[in-house]
């Protein structure tokens, strides 16, 4: 069994993190540049450490399978982040900011952790802007804010509808400055595909060149993965097609926990499936939600008729209906569900019947379109490209779709996992989201994780480790990692099957959405994990992986990629299984008030899960951390 | 909607690696559906490529949403497709009908050499940017946001220079490849906010010097580059870093220089 | 040193060397055509006036020094640059070449610019040392006796009676050759042409051109364009129609 500590610093929460800072062990400034730390990742997470870290003196070496690390995923977040600054005096806090998001996680959180969360959002505002984040403002010269969904102030930070864009662009400039100053050593085109453990502590890793297909190692006194979110295992997401859980599931595989895997976001403002062929769900932000009108026909037969002719009384608002206080706002899990239920019943809009309207009639007849334009003018013009209608005339159309990871790596207070000297940062650990992330919250953990906790947490760990001590990248650990590697590729090469990866990948997908997806159920779930360990098998015996190891080969990245995701795709299932109740977004229908809330169960899943990887074929061990709640009392989700 | 699918031909260039001879090969993509995105049209005859045992065709693609900056297509002659202010990504197979002929060729310049058949290498961009892209700014140093503000008619102008997506369409479709809409939007978007002043003089040597150091061609004013721009990015962007660079020319040779400490 | 460095070799301080070399090109020549445009009127005009540029001694040696470096400056950096740009697109050509808006001009500024530089050349063999036709050469036919002063600014210059170089019939008679007449009507075409985007460029090169007006810019640097033209055929064209006596 792993030993799960979470090392929660002693003392008042709101004190916590000031006094672990004092308490744990420092490195001593001319010791820094004697470490070697391995940053994997250069998304938000990742360059925020990688070049924080090497501002302090560091010696770091940052990977990325990008081609710069400029196109991480985080590129793609719209919305905006979160922070407790109070700009615009109503009555936001840090406190209400963790209360918010202890709150919006269903109480499966840590409160530590989020609470430290809140505290820094503060800092990372004044970093940001320092950089030259082009944030919007208001005439007066000062930062605007915007509301975000589960949230009753106004405490989101935006830069247009490219807020991800425009956070990464600045930690990339750092990243870029460390680099150019030799602080950090960028390795673009590198795909981590092992974890090396020397003596119980992760001491390296494998890297694939994607270009030449060279194999090699790097050996560090510390690993830092910061890989992103593993939500492609659904195939059709609002991820980049290159988001993957390789390096965490390869981790997973040397023995760091997963917790909570199950826990996965469904987003509810996206635009809708068209076909087959498609390859990836658009998102539209959720500040949408701030003035467009969520609604589906009253009656079944009205829903193919052009909305426009639909009667104000014939239209449900639901969701003003049922959550009066929240409204269109309520949280993401909530709406989501709220969206399939109405679809469940046959009032799905749009072909497929798989889609809601978001109507903005009201709001520009109450703003005008300018205003309407103002504010959201690219994300309808991106809706136009994709469906080529016009949001302005006729309402658009919008379905869930997978969207993020709140499951990950198992990691302590300070950021580490289970394996000393493996640290997880931003989407790819579990910390600080619990069973459901508010918008806005994701950008805010990265950063946060990036800039200002690993650059002290990891001190605490290097003081154990003597200087130099790291071993070489000839050790026979190595070795072991890279021949595993060169094994897999091999194996991916030699099957020369008959089906293409994508559809194996398409098919799990619709497994998972089936059966893991916004709502589950004990024989759904049993199915799958039927489903999925035979179509594993299919594919190790099926799958044609086109041209060969030493060159670029796309086709290998991918079937490494999905390879993992059918293993991963499987431990989801089983987490969900196991979870006994529903909570945030993970919706058991046995587990349910009698109005389809989630109905969770403190008694006995006030808990992370950590599954522990027991050997190929192996069911793998369920560990358990308890959440125990001191500042906040574990309520029912309210949003009505 | 969903309309009929319908056939067209695609004259792809094929190349097995970098240094290496290419060549055009005709493709048939048949079934095509008008909501497909380009990309996915290529996914489709990929993965009928892979049926029939042959390599697929190795194109740069991530987000799929216009934003990463990792596609990079000229199709028909034209970097990104042929409409305006989208990505290769963003563009949609309603875009043409049954019978079309549709040429694909990857970003061509001399600093972006091809990796594989339509992926280029267009790390020269990275180059650039460390070479002073950035507005210092350690980690735990910095005043609270709100101390300095800023007009938002400066802060929407930095955000449009901002906006670039670093995908080289702008090289792509300069007659000279010339780098000048993207290193002209990063100087411009740092140079207007006052916390990018200390720096703004080194800013814009150093990474023009870098630019042309890399084998990027010289602007000749043509603006090709921000008609292809996926982001619109103006070529306003351009005089202002003409005019930036200038200045810093004649500040960095006539400014007086701080007195040596220990003078005389 | 730096500044040489940052002007010479890199691509924006070369297009800042052109930049304003062709401004100093341009008001010769406009400042060129509205001297020789004075051959419609008195022949006084136009004599007196090429007398009293003459007798500018080391001023005009002074000027000509200052226009032959900007045109080498001026050409020297558009031939490194043109070099430089065709380097910079590398070996494989695209298949499909579009031009997606750029302006005509624009996409002739080294064709232009090489057909001036020729008539240049010729033009100074014509008509300032002599040797493309000595037979109407103006030290090779009659002096010219001025009628009246010439002034400049009010003040005079050249006085009533001087004997000078008669300018204005040289050129009627050089004109009086319709091939010559021609190569002098394409010759300003093109450098109409190159003007066309040269005049509107050179803003955008010192950082001077936006969206707010380049619009206007456009405006006026096509009338400019166009009226220079204008004026620079009426000499040729008038001579050879027989207009001028
Ligand atoms: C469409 C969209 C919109 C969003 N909008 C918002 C929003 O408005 N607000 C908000 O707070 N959150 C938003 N999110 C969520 C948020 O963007 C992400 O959670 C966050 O950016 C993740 O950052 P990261 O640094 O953890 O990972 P990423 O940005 O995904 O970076 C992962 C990095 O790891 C590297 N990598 C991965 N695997 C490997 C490997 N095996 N080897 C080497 N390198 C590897 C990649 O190259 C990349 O550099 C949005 C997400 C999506 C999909
Ligand atoms: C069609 C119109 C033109 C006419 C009639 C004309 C006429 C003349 C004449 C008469 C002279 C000799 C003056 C003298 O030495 O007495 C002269 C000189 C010159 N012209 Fe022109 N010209 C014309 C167009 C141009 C153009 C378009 C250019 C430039 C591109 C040009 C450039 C020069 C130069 C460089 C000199 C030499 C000046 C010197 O003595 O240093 N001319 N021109
Ligand atoms: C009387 C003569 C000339 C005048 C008035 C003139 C004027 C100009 C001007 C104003 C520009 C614009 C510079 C800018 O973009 O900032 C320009 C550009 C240019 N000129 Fe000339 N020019 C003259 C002769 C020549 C000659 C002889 C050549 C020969 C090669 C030439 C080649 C070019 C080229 C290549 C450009 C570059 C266009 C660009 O980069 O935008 N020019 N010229
Ligand atoms: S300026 Fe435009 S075309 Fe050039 S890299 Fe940026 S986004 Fe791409
Ligand atoms: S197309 Fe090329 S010439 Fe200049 S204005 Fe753009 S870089
Ligand atoms: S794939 Fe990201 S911009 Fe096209």
């Amino acid at each position: 069994m792993a030993q799960l500590n979470s090392r929660i610093p002693p003392g008042a929460l709101s004190e916590k993190w000031r006094r672990h800072k004092a308490d744990i062990r420092l490195v001593n400034p001319a010791n820094k540049r004697k470490y070697e730390i391995i940053v994997v990742g250069a998304g938000l997470a990742g360059a925020s450490a990688a070049a924080t870290l090497s501002e302090l003196g560091y010696r770091v070496s940052c990977f990325v399978f990008h081609d710069s690390p400029r196109r991480a995923h985080s590129i793609a977040a719209q919305g905006g982040i979160n922070a407790a600054k109070n700009y615009q005096n109503d009555g936001d806090s840090v406190h209400r900011l963790f209360y918010d998001t202890v709150k919006g996680g269903d109480y499966r959180s840590r409160e530590a952790n989020v609470y430290r969360l809140a505290e820094v959002s503060v800092d990372i505002i004044d970093q940001c802007v320092a950089q030259g984040v082009p944030f919007a403002r208001e005439y007066g010269g000062l930062l605007a804010n915007r509301s975000f969904g589960g949230a009753q102030v106004s405490r989101t930070f935006y830069a247009r509808g490219q807020t991800g864009q425009q956070l990464l662009l600045g930690a990339y400039s750092a990243l870029s400055r460390a680099i150019s100053a030799g602080g950090v050593q960028m390795h673009v085109h590198s795909e981590m595909l092992d974890l090396v453990i020397v003596g119980g502590h992760a001491k390296g890793i494998v890297v694939r060149d994607l270009v030449t297909g060279e194999v090699t190692r790097h050996s560090a006194d510390a690993v830092v993965l910061a890989t992103g979110g593993y939500g492609n295992v659904f195939n059709l997401s609002t991820y980049a097609r290159g988001s993957n859980a390789t390096a965490i599931w390869r981790a997973y595989k040397r023995g760091a926990c997963f917790a909570n895997p199950c826990f996965t976001q469904i987003h509810p403002t996206c635009i809708p499936v068209t076909g087959d062929y498609q390859s990836k769900l658009t998102l539209m932000s959720e500040s949408l939600r701030n003035d467009g009108r969520i609604w589906v026909p009253k009656r079944k037969e009205d829903r193919l008729k052009p909305p426009g002719s639909i009667a104000e009384d014939d239209r449900d608002y639901y969701l003003e209906r049922i959550y009066p206080s929240f409204g269109n706002l309520c949280p993401r899990d909530v709406a989501s569900r709220a969206a399939k239920r109405v679809c469940d019943e046959g009032r799905g809009v749009g072909e497929t019947g798989l889609g809601v309207y978001l109507d903005f009639s009201e709001a520009i007849g109450r703003l005008g379109e300018a205003a309407v334009r103002e504010r959201y003018g690219n994300l309808f013009d991106i809706y136009h490209e994709i469906t080529n209608e016009n949001a302005y005339k006729v309402p658009m159309r919008i379905f869930p779709a997978v969207h993020y990871a709140m499951g990950g790596m198992w990691v302590d207070y300070n950021l580490m996992s289970n394996i000393p000297g493996l640290f997880v940062l931003g989407e790819a650990n579990f910390s600080d989201h619990g069973a459901n992330r508010l918008g806005a919250s994701a950008l805010m953990q990265g950063l946060a994780d990036g800039y200002f906790v690993i650059p002290y947490t990891i001190g605490d760990y290097l003081a154990t480790q003597k200087p130099g001590s790291r071993s070489a990248a000839d050790a026979p650990e190595f070795a072991q990692a890279e021949e595993n590697v060169r094994a897999i590729t091999r194996r991916l090469l030699g099957v020369k099957g008959k089906s293409p990866v994508s559809d194996f990948h398409k098919r799990l997908g619709r497994i998972l959405w089936q059966h893991c997806g916004m709502a589950r159920n004990k024989a759904g779930l049993e199915k799958a994990l039927r489903e999925i360990p035979a179509l594993r098998a299919e594919f190790w015996e099926s799958v044609n992986v086109p041209g060969s190891a030493e060159s670029l080969n796309q086709s290998l990245e991918r079937a490494g990629r999905v390879a993992d995701f059918l293993e991963l795709g499987e431990l989801l299932c089983r987490d969900a299984l196991t979870r006994e109740e529903s909570c945030g977004c993970h919706f058991r229908e046995e587990h349910q008030f009698p109005d389809g809330e989630c109905k969770r169960d403190d008694a006995n899943f006030a808990h992370v899960a950590a599954w522990e990887y027991a050997g190929e074929g192996v069911a793998p061990v369920r560990n358990v951390e308890p959440l125990v709640y001191e500042a906040v009392k574990m309520s029912v989700r309210n949003y009505k | 909607m969903s309309a009929a699918t319908f056939n067209v031909t695609l004259r792809v260039w094929r190349q097995a690696g970098p240094g290496q001879p290419g060549r055009f090969v005709e493709y048939a993509a048949r079934g095509v559906n008008p909501d497909m995105s380009f990309l996915e049209m290529l996914d489709v005859v990929n993965d009928e490529l892979t049926l029939r045992g042959e390599e697929p065709i190795a194109f740069a693609h991530d987000c799929r949403e216009g934003i990463c900056g990792t596609c990079s297509l000229t199709i028909d002659g034209k970097p990104h497709g042929p409409h305006g202010g989208v990505a290769s990504c963003q563009t949609y197979m309603r875009s043409y009908k049954d019978g079309d002929t549709i040429v694909v060729e990857p970003f061509r310049a001399r600093p972006f050499p091809v990796i594989k058949d339509l992926v280029t290498d267009r790390s020269a961009f990275d180059q650039i940017q460390q070479a002073g892209g950035f507005i210092t700014a350690r980690t735990g140093s910095a005043p609270d946001a709100n101390a300095n503000p800023i007009a938002k008619e400066v802060a929407d102008l930095a955000m449009d220079a901002a906006q670039c997506i670093g995908c080289g369409a702008c090289v792509a479709a300069c007659k000279n490849s010339s780098a000048m809409l993207f290193v002209a939007a990063k100087v411009s978007h740092l140079g207007l906010l006052p916390q990018g002043q200390p720096e703004r003089d080194r800013r814009v040597l150093a990474m023009v010097r870098t630019m042309d150091g890399l084998g990027f061609g010289g602007c000749t004013n043509q603006y090709e580059c921000s008609a292809a721009c996926p982001k619109l990015i103006s070529h306003d962007f351009i005089a202002r870093m003409n005019r930036d660079y200038a200045k810093a020319v004649f500040r960095a040779a006539f400014r007086p220089l701080p007195a040596d400490a220990g003078g005389e | 040193m730096e500044l040489g460095r940052n002007l010479f070799c890199s691509t924006i301080g070369r297009k800042l060397i052109m930049a304003v070399t062709g401004v100093v090109l341009i008001a010769f020549v406009v400042g060129h055509l509205v001297g020789n445009l004075q051959v419609f009127e008195d022949p006084d005009r136009i004599n007196g006036y090429a007398h009293f540029l003459q007798s500018l001694g080391p001023a005009l040696w002074a000027v000509r020094i200052v226009l032959l470096a900007c045109v080498t400056l001026h050409i020297w950096a558009g031939i490194t640059l043109a070099l430089d740009d065709r380097r910079a697109r590398g070996d494989e050509p695209y298949a499909v070449n579009r031009w997606i808006q750029a302006a005509f001009a624009s996409r002739y500024m080294r064709s232009t610019g090489y057909i001036v530089l020729a008539f240049i050349i010729y033009h100074i063999a014509h008509f300032t040392v002599g040797v493309a036709q000595p037979a109407t050469f103006k030290t090779n036919i009659a002096h010219y006796t001025m009628k009246g002063d010439y002034h400049v600014l009010g003040v005079t210059v050249v006085r009533g009676g001087t004997e000078v170089l008669d300018v204005r019939s040289m050129v009627i008679r050089g004109f009086e050759n319709p091939l010559v007449s021609l190569f002098y009507m394409v010759a300003v075409g093109l450098l109409s042409v190159h003007l066309l985007h040269g005049a509107d460029s050179l803003f955008q090169t010192l950082g001077l051109r936006n969206h707010r007006w380049e619009r206007f810019l456009q405006l006026v640097v096509t009338a400019g364009c166009a009226a220079y033209f204008l004026g620079n055929l009426a000499i040729p064209g008038a001579a050879v129609v027989g207009l001028l006596k």
